[in-house]
């Protein structure tokens, strides 16, 4: 038929614009060539204000962006100067004093002075700022105080500049970790010209992030940014060691999970946020030099209504988290080399690893479900599991719900929301058993454990124990490592023995990575410093 | 015609006022709000940060305040996507998706339509089955196999196309595909459907008696009344089409609309949900305008009514 | 030319004879004998097979994972070593359930509105179509939420939430098309000789919305399959570990490179359960044809 020319024609135009339009170079290629790492950090930021952002994938960008008073050597954690370029500590650990790089710039020559950062700080804490993550600043004196409004005035907080060159921290109490915690974005400085040109310093809403507003201090400054297309930033010129940097810029793509795995394969990223957990054993087969699994300072957990009967038994949350077998989990199911959890906080949290406290046994977990009163699960009332949609949460629930009638023949529904269906849900008490997980903010056990105490915002169970709540306030107040993970161990004792969390796996970041880059270190932080990285050709 | 649309536009200001209401409405009962994360912030906090959006106000302020602001054309900063405007996503995000849209659509009439007519023209032969099944492919596969398998064969295994991205004309035809198959299958089988039934009528017996050549019949007489069922299909799919698809959108990493409408309602992102809705909105009523009068010009009676 | 055909319709009324045409054009069409037999066997499959599987849809056996079709397990099995086949085949049951029952109501929905609308016209039209405009307008993620949060989970949401949005393009193509009877000459001669509404309704455009209609239902059913993994995505609906054809074919297409079987067996089902409903609509639409 003569009509059969409708089909042909866009046909064939297609396939010769196909033809000529093959592309002739991979990103991977070019990056190389150029010297532009392209990555993939999966979703796309929430925004670019350190002081306002709270994930990820924002860390990922923001750390080519901004740098605070210290930074980490990405293979040894140890901390290195960043913005400061020495620090003094007195005495008594509670003062902190640091001395500012005169090199130090903004991405406009502007010098970061020790202003710079007391403004920053007096922003980030400010109550009317709104900072989900303000807390994280709490360890300087008064912080708290000027945080939850009780004082209005910022002087009596324990940040002062010296001078332009010397900003002196005082802190509330002795923190170990301290020196830490300016590698997190919250410590970040922003430039207060900039902040203020746009609004006032409290601003949410306001326009200073844009590429053509924008002024950083990292070793690389912003040039675009179109959501859900990507932000590219380029080498500042004014970064106080400008000299060290190889790489001239980093394309950042918020490309998902499986088109992420596509691209990398067709040599488009040297990075990718992830793997697509049904691709980790091919890539293990076929490529094993281009897939990573880092340990990661995270843990998944199923979080237990303790006011609801049946769960209100000891015993019965014992008897769940008994018949878990994480070992068959991990392996066949996430595949992704995850560590089964039989503790709360994840191996090696600032150099403690709790002892395991439990093992899977199903024996047990029978016995113990016959002593509460369910001999072979019966009688057993049907009881909900509750996840966010997510395909890996669904299948751990669908196999963990099988575990659990199998071991112990009590039958268990599960039921999933939309996210922040979930969250509430969650927040209100409104469940039997609810997935959760926990991403450390900085390298203590004490991020962890800090969220079974009594009055934590995270602590959704309805546990209460006033001995937990005791050895934790003591953690805070002991100097001595050694003490203090004692402390923290008695407090993991008691929190698996009560079992308000049952603790399933640590997390793994597992991650493609293209045989081109060089200096992308494993850590437990993820913590990756662009000035370090660069890009050659492999044979 | 200019009377009608006169009309109709003026009819546009009270069901956009109604639509931004319910969604108004819908989004206050929905639980959980655009700052609610796995680690919360202490309710002190949100509250804080509500204050900046105006949350703190009672519900009828709130109301009057932002029919106002619609009103003023100003749709208020997103709440996920801190230093961006609703409407600079929009501006942003829509010629992305209006391109990617056309394509389709061009794809979908110039499959459909002769898919449909050829499957009529073949009724009750063997080939019949072929044009049918073909189609039905748009339906058989949906969106989010069609895009995977397409790239499976055309870019990773082939190697002809990018594996993703919005960057060259190229890059245009395997997510055009993807979008356009599905909507060709609805315009085939109705293009179809209404062929048959106009070849039926006894005018076209009439013609075809006086010996027309069938090709000229088909044109002359049959395509403009056989269509008019594609026709009303054709408006709402079109606002559809332009306004981007997640799922195309995220499978081939194009930065277009339609994340941004599924997004936003997972974000409850409700500026951005009140922009996206309202936006859409204007569409399904100009397309549906569009339909309209296309419809009165294939069938002139009908502007008697 | 008018007349005639008026009369003809007229002379064709006994119901007897009308329903002996109607089988008899069916079962003329070879294509319809295939429709059916082809769907016939599906639902079958579905509905009876399962008792004839010696697998649970819900039994894990993780250290099997993923692994091809065999003689153990036909389809082969999901990545919990879960038997694909008496997955596929529950999950027809849902699949074929809903999107009948959901498909049935919007037909019944969107025929009648439109139908109303374009036969009463004028202001009323004007109305009722601004509400259409309006429901395609409203986000229909979170409505179903909403639904979810107002009333928990149940079957009879899903039908509620899909025939809110489905019915919406069916009323507008049936406004047109009644629009355009109304205008036929045999119509308004039949107005102006008195004849009641119900009569032009039932004896002149209802026949000739057949043929669209049907077409429309027999595309609306896949659409409605794929649109049920999206709500009980969203929490309404199907629960775990059930899955339904679209929420299996949504899982394999992620994994169809490495696990192609996971991906195959489901949409076998699914295009070929589209395909039967296609040739039975077209069966009908033939056979309902009022000029023949």
């Amino acid at each position: 038929m003569k009509f059969t020319f409708f089909l042909i024609i866009p046909l064939l135009i297609s396939l010769f614009i196909s033809l000529a339009c093959t592309p002739a170079q991979t990103n991977v290629e070019r990056g190389i060539s150029e010297q532009v790492l392209y990555i993939g950090i999966g979703t796309e930021p929430e925004g670019l204000d350190p002081h306002l952002v709270s994930g990820v994938t924002e860390h990922y960008v923001l750390l080519s962006l901004f740098e605070g008073l210290t930074t980490v050597d990405p293979k040894t954690l140890e901390i290195l100067p960043g913005v400061a370029k020495s620090w003094t500590i007195s005495d008594d650990g509670l003062v902190y004093t640091f001395h500012l790089d005169s090199e130090a710039l903004w991405s406009n020559g502007d010098s970061v002075s020790a202003h710079d950062f007391t403004f920053s700080y007096e922003r980030i804490l400010s109550p009317k700022l709104g900072a989900p993550y303000a807390y994280m600043l709490y360890p300087i004196k008064g912080a708290e105080d000027f945080h939850k409004g009780q004082t209005d005035s910022f002087s009596e907080v324990g940040v002062k500049a010296i001078n332009a060159e010397t900003l002196e921290i005082q802190l509330h109490s002795v923190t170990p970790y301290f020196l830490s915690l300016p590698t997190h974005f919250t410590w970040w400085p922003v430039h207060p010209p900039t902040i203020l040109k746009h609004g006032s310093m409290v601003d949410r809403i306001s326009k200073w992030t844009q590429p053509k507003n924008f002024v950083g201090n990292g070793p690389f400054a912003l040039k675009t940014w179109r959501l859900n297309n990507g932000i590219s930033v380029v080498r500042n010129p004014f970064y106080r060691e400008a000299d060290i940097l190889k790489l001239n810029g980093i394309e950042f793509l918020p490309i998902n999970l499986e088109t992420e795995e596509r691209a990398f394969r067709a040599g488009q990223i040297h990075l990718t946020s992830g793997v697509p957990t049904a691709r980790i054993d091919w890539y293990r087969k076929h490529r094993p030099e281009n897939i990573r699994f880092d340990p990661y300072l995270g843990v998944y957990y199923y979080l237990v209504n303790t006011e609801k009967p049946p769960l209100s038994d000891k015993r019965v949350r014992q008897a769940l988290a008994y018949a878990i077998n994480r070992e068959s989990l991990t392996q066949y199911v996430l595949k992704g080399g995850q560590k089964p959890a039989y503790h709360f906080t994840p191996p090696n949290t600032g150099g403690f690893s709790a002892e395991k406290n439990f093992s899977y046994d199903p024996e047990k977990a029978r016995a113990l479900l016959a002593e509460a009163g369910f001999p072979k699960g019966k009688n057993f009332p049907e009881i909900e599991l509750l996840y966010n949609t997510s395909e890996s949460h669904k299948i751990v629930a669908e196999a963990i719900q099988q575990m659990w009638k199998q071991e112990l023949g009590i039958t268990i529904r599960l039921h999933n929301q939309e996210w922040k269906v979930y969250l509430d849900s969650r927040q209100k008490g409104d469940f039997d058993i609810v997935r959760a997980a926990w991403i450390g903010d900085y390298l203590d056990p004490y991020t962890f454990l800090g969220l079974g105490i009594s009055d934590s915002g995270n602590n959704h169970s309805g546990w209460r124990d006033i001995a937990f709540d005791q050895l934790l306030t003591e953690t805070t107040q002991t100097l001595e490592s050694d003490k203090r993970f004692e402390l923290f161990q008695k407090a993991e004792d008691r929190l698996i023995e009560a079992m308000p969390f049952i603790p399933i796996y640590f997390y793994v970041r597992s991650l493609l990575i293209d045989r081109s880059v060089d200096g992308w270190y494993s850590n437990i932080l993820d913590y990756h410093p662009y000035q370090f990285i660069s890009l050659t050709e492999k044979d | 015609m200019f009377q009608l649309s006169i009309r109709r536009l003026l009819q546009a200001i009270p069901t956009l006022w109604i639509i931004a209401t319910l969604t108004f409405i819908l989004m206050q009962l929905t639980p959980g709000g655009p700052f609610d994360q796995e680690k919360p912030v202490t309710p002190e906090i949100k509250k804080l940060i509500e204050a900046h959006y105006g949350m703190d106000k009672p519900i009828h302020e709130q109301y009057i305040q932002f029919i106002v602001k619609r009103l003023q054309g100003d749709f208020g900063p997103s709440y996920k996507y801190a230093g961006w405007d609703v409407d600079e996503i929009i501006a942003q995000a829509f010629p992305v998706s209006l391109e990617l849209g056309l394509y389709a659509l061009i794809i979908a009439i110039c499959i459909g339509v002769p898919l449909g007519i050829l499957s009529a023209l073949f009724h009750k032969k063997p080939m019949e089955i072929v044009f049918m099944s073909l189609a039905l492919i748009g339906i058989c596969l949906p969106a989010f196999v069609l895009g995977p398998l397409l790239l499976l064969v055309f870019s990773t295994e082939l190697g002809w196309f990018n594996p993703f991205g919005w960057n060259s004309f190229s890059d245009r035809i395997l997510p055009a595909l993807t979008l356009g198959l599905f909507y060709a299958s609805f315009i085939a089988r109705l293009t179809r459907s209404g062929t048959l039934d106009v070849l039926k009528h006894p005018y076209i017996q009439t013609a075809r008696a006086k010996g027309l050549s069938s090709i000229r019949i088909l044109f002359v007489h049959t395509l403009r009344s056989a269509l008019s069922p594609v026709v009303a299909y054709l408006g709402p799919a079109v606002a559809g089409m332009i306004s981007g698809s997640f799922v195309v959108e995220t499978l081939f990493f194009i930065p277009g609309l339609g994340s941004f409408f599924v997004n936003s309602a997972f974000n409850r992102d409700d500026t951005m949900v009140m922009g996206t809705v309202l936006f859409y909105a204007a569409l399904i009523i100009l397309f549906n305008l569009v339909v309209d009068l296309i419809q009165i010009w294939m069938n002139p009676k009908l502007n008697r009514d | 030319m008018i007349n005639s055909k008026t009369e003809k319709m007229h002379l064709s009324r006994s119901a007897g004879s009308e329903q002996t045409k109607l089988w008899e054009t069916l079962y003329r069409s070879t294509n319809a004998l295939i429709g059916f037999a082809l769907f016939f066997t599906i639902t079958l499959a579905c509905f009876i097979g399962p008792f004839f599987v010696p697998h649970s849809y819900e039994t894990t056996q993780l250290s099997l994972g993923a692994s091809a079709p065999s003689s153990q397990h036909l389809f082969g099995t999901d990545v919990l070593g879960r038997d694909l086949l008496i997955r596929t085949l529950i999950g027809g049951q849902i699949s074929i359930f809903v999107g009948f029952l959901a498909t049935i109501i919007a037909l019944i929905i969107g025929t009648a509105y439109g139908m109303v609308a374009g036969y009463v016209g004028k202001k009323t039209d004007a109305l009722m179509m601004r509400f259409v405009d309006t429901l395609y307008a409203l986000p229909f993620t979170i409505m179903v939420i909403l639904l979810t949060v107002l009333f928990g989970r149940s079957l009879v949401l899903i039908f509620l939430a899909i025939g809110a949005v489905e019915w919406l393009t069916l009323a507008r193509i049936v406004r047109g098309e009644t629009r355009n009877i109304k205008t036929q000459a045999y119509v308004q001669a039949a107005q102006l000789n008195g004849l009641p509404h119900h009569q032009i309704i039932s004896k002149h455009i209802l026949r000739n919305l057949i043929s669209p209609v049907i077409v429309f239902a027999t595309l609306t059913i896949p659409s409605v399959i794929l649109l049920e993994s999206v709500i009980s995505f969203l929490g309404l609906g199907v629960q775990a570990p059930l899955a339904s054809w679209g929420s299996l074919i949504n899982e394999g297409a992620q994994k169809f490179d490495v696990y192609p079987w996971l991906l195959i067996f489901p949409s076998i089902f699914f295009s070929m359960t589209i395909l039967s409903l296609n040739f039975i609509g077209d069966a009908f639409r033939d056979a309902f044809d009022p000029i023949l």
